[in-house]
């Protein structure tokens, strides 16, 4: 049983944790700032903004999923998310009308966005044999070097002092929870997740999807519409992404700052909230509110103990490590296989 | 154009194209070797920061290098444990070991070093040049022979050692039979694991120094993150050269020359981040163009 063994490893992953734990005094009050961190603060200030973060990171998670299930290996979420949140941020910053529609376009501006850079993986996989898995990674570093630019250059507020667009007008903001700093974007996120699970559960696109991803000859015997299900899925991945760019602006930062969307990695915790939920959509969003948990808690670390914050990251490679192995649900580019 | 094709572009030649080629002689080590490692970007980044901390701790840029060295076969032996003995997905690993350089760098540097972003102190003995007055004044070659770091030497040095080794040697034999077909080679007595996991320690241990080349040799300290993207450039060339060493040499050499001429331009005032970007637009490019001539084989 591979999967009890898997198990197994990361028993023992959480027990040398705690046994590291154990012999540190202070232990108790860590893990005490850890909880505070991830779920407490005033009002419960620190779980809202957990929820906000997980909000993007299972958005995240959901683009990885649709892909993986597949068999894709989109790991350029990154540049599809950075791209989604900047056209967002400048159609809300450029465009005039009235706030609402301003807003319904922008949001879909930002997954029209996402989805053409994830095409274009697909484009170059498909028309010039890059694999995708190489080729949408490289395309995360022209997107956020554009990005970058746009915001450092022409379209720079200047008078901020960094490297960020101007203010969205505040009547486009994504409204918040009444009395909370949690804004409606977890909403869009849940919808993404219900539509994601009931289109991976129930429909025909779902079982030729998931066909194509447990055995790509099965399906192309069966005579599944593989060429058009590839741009769908990859489309629809790279959409998710766009999408989640939105909610990081209109429902947090209000702007596009440089950097904002990949410092943090949101787009590899994505990848590892997939991994941690087996390619499973039912527990996807778990996982993902366990990781924003786990970076909202490190960042309660950081104020109370000075332990960094990057220990979340650690802690992610960690858990990746450990849980890799068994199936292997993600082709192999290149090299040999036995 | 005599202002971007002068001297000092030629000069900085080697120190472009070191670390990659030193990156990806050893990512395409793994790959005859039957893996595939995507984690050079991650070992790269351990390397870089053991190297800085190890001439720090010790004064001495012997010591750094060490540290690289050290820290990248323990970055190749991860892998290995993770991947050839635990059964794990290749590119999981790699995913995994790429994030935990990333989070682990930042941490150590906080923690051991109270620095954030960027750590540099005098203490960070840097690895000297070595002058070569004779060929100094040969024009054209000699700015870029003179005056550079021994790594630069020894990453040249490798690419005829190595593709000797993989063509004569009976460890390059085996490990090539490792990645071809471990059964012959289990049949012969020879475990293809243990052969896998030589190879992923070397491919650390070039990795790890490519990471030094980066930090105690082009510059003298540590950044976040400061590989940039140049172990997924390596990944590209492994691809590309399916394991011929001279051809690695070539393509690591045309990467370095665009970086070092992107690192011109932008000194004549174009964006920082279009010369960024440059590379990797180039190498898909590049891989494009390759892949679309000769049909991959894709396992």
């Amino acid at each position: 049983m591979p999967d009890r063994k898997r198990l197994t490893m990361l028993a023992l992953l959480g027990v040398v944790v705690a046994a590291v734990l154990f012999l540190i005094p202070s232990a108790p009050d860590m893990i005490g700032a850890f909880f505070d961190g991830a779920f407490g603060g005033r009002r419960n200030f620190n779980f809202f903004s957990t929820l906000s973060r997980s909000s993007l990171i299972v958005g995240m998670a959901l683009s990885v999923l649709l892909s993986f299930r597949a068999g894709l290996i989109n790991i350029g979420g990154e540049g599809q998310l950075v791209l989604g949140g900047l056209v967002s941020a400048l159609v809300g910053i450029y465009m005039p009308g009235p706030p609402l529609l301003v807003g319904v376009l922008a949001l879909l501006a930002a997954m029209l966005t996402g989805a053409i850079w994830a095409l274009l993986a697909g484009f170059l996989e498909r028309g010039f044999s890059i694999p995708l898995l190489v080729g949408s990674l490289l395309l995360n570093y022209p997107a956020s070097f554009i990005a970058s630019y746009l915001v450092s250059h022409p379209l720079r507020d200047i008078n901020s002092g960094i490297a960020q667009s101007h203010r969205i007008p505040r009547a486009t903001y994504l409204p918040r929870f009444e009395g909370t700093i949690l804004d409606y974007g977890i909403i869009l996120t849940a919808i993404v997740a219900v539509a994601v699970i009931i289109a991976e559960r129930t429909t025909v696109f779902g079982y030729r999807a998931r066909t194509q991803g447990y055995s790509a000859s099965f399906a192309q015997a069966s005579g599944f519409p593989e060429r058009r299900m590839y741009f769908q899925i990859l489309a629809g991945s790279g959409a998710i992404a766009g999408l989640v760019g939105y909610i990081a602006v209109f429902g947090i930062a209000h702007r596009y700052v440089d950097g904002m969307l990949v410092l943090p990695l949101y787009a590899w915790t994505g990848v590892v909230a997939v991994l941690l939920a087996r390619v499973n959509p039912l527990w996807v969003p778990v996982a993902g509110f366990l990781f924003a948990a786990l970076q909202t808690g490190a960042a309660g670390l950081e104020r109370s103990a000075g332990i960094p914050r990057e220990m979340a990251q650690v802690v992610q490679g960690l858990i990746i490590l450990f849980l890799a192995g068994g199936r292997h649900f993600l082709k192999k580019p290149g090299g040999t296989t036995e | 154009m005599s202002m971007l094709f002068d001297p000092a572009l030629i000069e900085s030649l080697p120190r472009f194209f070191t670390p990659i080629l030193l990156a990806a002689l050893g990512g395409a080590l793994c790959q005859r070797a039957g893996v595939f490692n995507i984690a050079l970007e991650g070992i790269m980044l351990f390397g870089a920061f053991a190297a800085v901390a190890g001439s720090y701790a010790f004064h001495s840029w012997e010591a750094g290098l060490m540290a690289a060295m050290l820290a990248g076969a323990a970055g190749g032996l991860i892998f290995a444990w993770f991947s050839v003995w635990r059964g794990g997905d290749d590119i999981v690993v790699s995913i995994g070991l790429n994030i935990l350089a990333i989070g682990g760098t930042a941490y150590l540097l906080r923690g051991l070093f109270h620095a954030r972003g960027t750590f540099d102190d005098p203490a960070i003995m840097p690895v000297p040049q070595i002058d070569l007055p004779l060929v100094a004044g040969l024009p054209v070659i000699g700015p870029m022979l003179d005056g550079q770091s021994i790594l630069v030497w020894l990453a040249v040095l490798l690419v005829p050692v190595l593709a000797l080794m993989l063509n004569r040697h009976i460890f390059g034999l085996r490990l090539r039979a490792a990645g071809e077909n471990p059964t012959a080679l289990e049949t012969t007595g020879i475990s293809s694991r243990v052969v896998r996991t030589q190879a992923l320690a070397i491919c650390g241990i070039l990795c790890g120094l490519a990471g030094a080349q980066l930090s105690i040799s082009n510059v003298t300290l540590f950044t976040e993150g400061m590989s940039s993207g140049r172990g997924w450039i390596a990944v590209v060339i492994v691809l590309m050269c399916s394991g011929r060493m001279w051809l690695i040499l070539l393509t690591a050499f045309a990467f370095g020359f665009i970086d070092a001429l992107g690192f011109r331009i932008q000194g004549l005032g174009m964006p920082q981040q279009f010369t960024d970007a440059l590379p990797y637009v180039l190498a898909l490019a590049v891989l494009g163009f390759a892949y679309s001539r000769r049909a991959p084989k894709t396992a």
